[in-house]
């Protein structure tokens, strides 16, 4: 198959060369004047305070970004069964329900402890 | 010479895509505007106008991206440098690449050479196109930070944790197809699609799988932070959200990549669920009608057929994005979640169990790999 994953080198480069040139293309053709106002960061007229990069985050992005974890993890485990489960039969399918049974209790404790919640 | 041809195909898929962002974006302009009860943006001219003829909308579809090149490229003061770079590199880099497997046409045959019309021949076509598009996030989430903006900065990390919030219930949808078609390879399953039904209607997969149908349009729609899915870049509400700060073509790398993403979305659902290239009832040779009656067709033109059906259908879907993002309003954003989380992901993981079932079951007619 390396017939293949070389097509993916050469698109992965032309696409990488065109989305670059188009990256670029501002520096290259516009002007650039920088100019304390233009530099500074849109804050509808107020001038802004305080550090950024170091402010305090709400917690439930990072709650969010754990569930999608455990749970993409739990789909790509379902792409190998999903493409042999004819062969597998009425085993393999009790053996992913088992699993999928075990992340809904998971999903269903999630969502009555009100993780799920977002405001 | 097969290095040849592949870059060949790289390049057509690559083009492909490329024109069809930009007709996209004259087309949401214009639609827009037919829905909205308006004429549009008809003022874009070449050369002051003294041309007889009027060019209508290729003036205003060479005029845009024009533009938005010579534009200055503000950097805010304390941005990284790198990353404000970086953010729209990656936010449309992976994008483009999900083209290359997308199978616009069955063979063409040139001579003697059998050219398969797609581009990267993967046999894991479905989880290139999956990981491809979670690495759109990292556009996002980069894209809010490097700006150096508290609101980008939000607005940024939102629009990331509503992208992997539709991502569980995309691929879970993926999966049932997968079930179905037993195979990750997209030409596989286009092909399988030529078959017929009960010797009469064509096997596509709207008919297996219908709720995955429904599933994968909302979480692609989602996905590509449409509306009406948009508050992180609401445009009438939150400026740009997470892209604020860029201007100038960085500003336009974003939007393209939002309507890349349609076309993905588009192209996904045209190539698992309509058919893809496959034209009913046309094979290799010419049509082949139930009743039948057959129709020789030279190959050549066989090819060309499907690779217009192809790009019909794909049409067809961009239009049906278009007409819903304007006529929905936007959902609030603990909806949205609620809708990602609650609704689709149960209903995806309820349409897997049924499906699996009802596919060990029916032995006899579910579509063979």
């Amino acid at each position: 198959m390396e017939q293949s994953y070389a097509a993916v080198l050469i698109s992965a480069g032309l696409c990488a060369l065109v989305v670059a040139i188009m990256v670029g293309a501002s520096r290259l053709l516009g002007t650039r004047t920088p100019n304390r106002a233009k530099q500074s960061v849109f804050e509808a007229g107020n001038r802004s305070v305080g550090e950024v990069k170091t402010h305090r985050f709400p917690v439930k992005f990072y709650l969010t970004a754990i569930l999608f974890i455990v749970f993409d993890v739990e789909v790509v485990f379902m792409y190998p069964w999903a493409i042999v489960f004819r062969q597998l039969g009425w085993f393999g399918l009790a053996e992913m329900a088992a699993f999928v049974v075990v992340l809904g209790v998971g999903l269903a404790y999630v969502w009555k402890v009100g993780a799920l919640e977002w405001d | 010479m097969d290095l040849l041809i592949a870059f060949a195909k790289c390049l057509v898929s690559l083009l492909i895509v490329l024109q069809v962002g930009v007709i996209l974006l004259w087309v949401e302009r214009k639609g827009s505007a037919l829905i909205q009860d308006r004429v549009g943006a008809n003022r874009a001219n070449i050369f002051g106008g003294i041309l007889p003829f009027n060019l209508g909308i290729v003036n205003t579809l060479m005029a845009d991206p024009v533009k938005l090149f010579h534009k200055e490229d503000i950097v805010p003061e304390g941005a990284d440098h790198f990353l404000h770079w970086l953010a729209p590199f990656l936010a449309l880099f992976p994008l483009f690449l999900t083209y290359a497997v997308i199978p616009f046409g069955d063979v063409l045959v040139i001579g003697d050479t059998t050219i398969n019309l797609q581009a990267v021949e993967l046999n894991v076509g479905i989880l290139f196109v999956l990981a491809m598009v979670s690495l759109g996030v990292y556009g996002v989430v980069l894209g809010g930070w490097a700006s150096n903006s508290r609101y980008a900065l939000l607005g940024g990390v939102r629009g990331s944790a509503q992208m992997i919030s539709y991502e569980i219930a995309m691929g879970l949808a993926l999966v049932a197809v997968v079930l179905t078609y037993g195979t990750l390879d997209l030409q596989a399953i286009v092909r399988a699609q030529g078959d017929l039904m009960w010797g009469v209607i064509p096997a596509w997969g709207v008919f297996y799988q219908p709720l995955a149908l429904v599933i994968l349009f909302i979480a692609g729609m989602a996905e590509s932070k449409r509306a009406p899915f948009d508050l992180p870049e609401a445009e009438s509400e939150l400026i740009a959200g997470f892209f604020t700060e860029y201007s100038g073509s960085k500003q336009s790398v974003f939007m393209m990549a939002d309507f890349v993403e349609v076309a993905i979305v588009a192209a996904l659902v045209t190539t698992l669920f309509f058919g893809g290239w496959q034209v009913p009832y046309l094979y290799r040779d010419g049509f082949h009608f139930p009743g039948g009656f057959s129709i020789a067709v030279p190959s050549l033109l066989v090819t060309v057929l499907q690779v217009l059906s192809f790009l019909v259908k794909l049409f067809l879907f961009c239009w049906f994005q278009i007409l819903v993002r304007w006529s929905l309003p936007r959902l609030r954003y603990d909806q949205l979640m609620d809708l990602g989380w609650k609704r689709l992901l149960p209903y995806a993981l309820a349409n897997l169990a049924v499906s699996a079932v009802l596919i060990l079951l029916l032995q006899g007619w579910t579509v063979r790999s």
